[in-house]
């Protein structure tokens, strides 16, 4: 399926949140995740199924002020 | 020491992460600031947030995370949720920017994004201006912590008001209060804590120094003093002189 993966459009089979991310290499990694908009908590990845059109934001530790 | 929602934290420097030339450059200012308090913000992974997050594990102080660059409530919120998760930390510096130039505080938003967060059991440190109905708001919405800017982020140009941050600490004198963003220079920190501000809140003026290790000393040292002549109960100022040296027993010689 196509989903938007932080901004960018991206091939991903899926069909959970927890397999797309281990896809992109990122199954253990210290991750957040919000679906559409809203905050995805971690416990939810595995059951939350991924379809056509998603918009999937990933986003990790920075730097900031 | 600063009491932050009943965290005692062990120093009134609060550092950033962001814009040192190295994390080795990073980690050893850090370090020479003694700071109790490390803020840290949630990017798009890109490959670079699983090393910063070992590094900021090892500075060994709390960390509070932001949510620099969000525009509205919405994404204030959806920002801070990821932010407890990834964090392990009911702590929020929240953020809500109106204006990209000034980088000023969008109070209306804040006000609610503050009560949305707190009413989830949030620990919020909101990014505010030095307006008492402003800050009574805040307060109202659940905030024990509140942290007027001292001129805009990044701009160095230290307290633009220090009138309105004397007002902010005398109307709650009993709530943590921090000056978050806006300092340049040790004297900017040191006026700050002498007005009787709990903790300053700093990034730019450190890291983008030529020797941000030096600085980030020199903060360090600045902050300590104005906390101590606060303690002191400075002198009022005056318009006249007053000599120091005593008159009596001057002799006569002309």
């Amino acid at each position: 399926m196509k989903i938007t993966l932080n901004g960018e459009s991206r091939e991903l089979t899926g069909p959970t949140v927890q397999e797309a991310l281990a896809q992109i290499g990122l199954a253990e990694a210290k991750v957040a995740t919000a679906l559409n908009g809203a905050f995805l908590p971690a416990p939810a990845r595995a059951a939350t199924t991924l379809k056509d059109g998603d918009a999937l934001e990933v986003v990790a530790p920075m730097q900031g002020g | 020491m600063p009491v932050f929602y009943g965290t005692e934290v062990e120093s009134p420097l609060m550092l950033g992460t962001a814009l040192y030339p190295s994390p080795a450059i990073m980690a050893e200012a850090f370090r020479a600031s003694r700071a109790g308090i490390a803020t840290v913000s949630l990017r798009r992974e890109g490959g670079a947030g699983q090393d910063f997050h070992a590094l900021i594990k090892g500075l060994n102080i709390p960390v509070l995370p932001n949510t620099a660059g969000c525009h509205s409530v919405r994404e204030a919120v959806t920002t801070a949720q990821m932010a407890r998760e990834l964090f392990g930390t009911p702590w929020i510096k929240l953020e809500v920017i109106r204006d990209d130039d000034t980088l000023c505080p969008d109070v209306i938003a804040l006000v609610e994004a503050a009560r949305i967060l707190a009413e989830d059991g949030f620990q919020v440190f909101p990014y505010c201006t030095e307006d008492l109905s402003v800050c009574g708001r805040l307060l109202d919405a659940g905030c024990e912590v509140l942290m007027p800017w001292g001129a805009p982020i990044g701009s160095g140009r230290g307290l633009n008001n220090p009138y309105g941050l004397r007002s902010v600490r005398a109307h709650f004198p009993e709530v943590a209060l921090v000056v978050d963003a806006g300092i340049g220079l040790p004297s900017h920190a040191a006026q700050a804590m002498e007005l009787g501000y709990d903790a300053v809140l700093l990034n730019t003026a450190v890291a983008k120094a030529g020797d941000p290790v030096a600085m980030a000393r020199a903060m360090a040292l600045a902050i300590e003093a104005g906390q101590l002549a606060h303690a002191a109960n400075p002198i009022e100022a005056r318009d006249m002189a007053a000599p120091s040296t005593p008159l009596f027993g001057m002799a006569v010689l002309g």
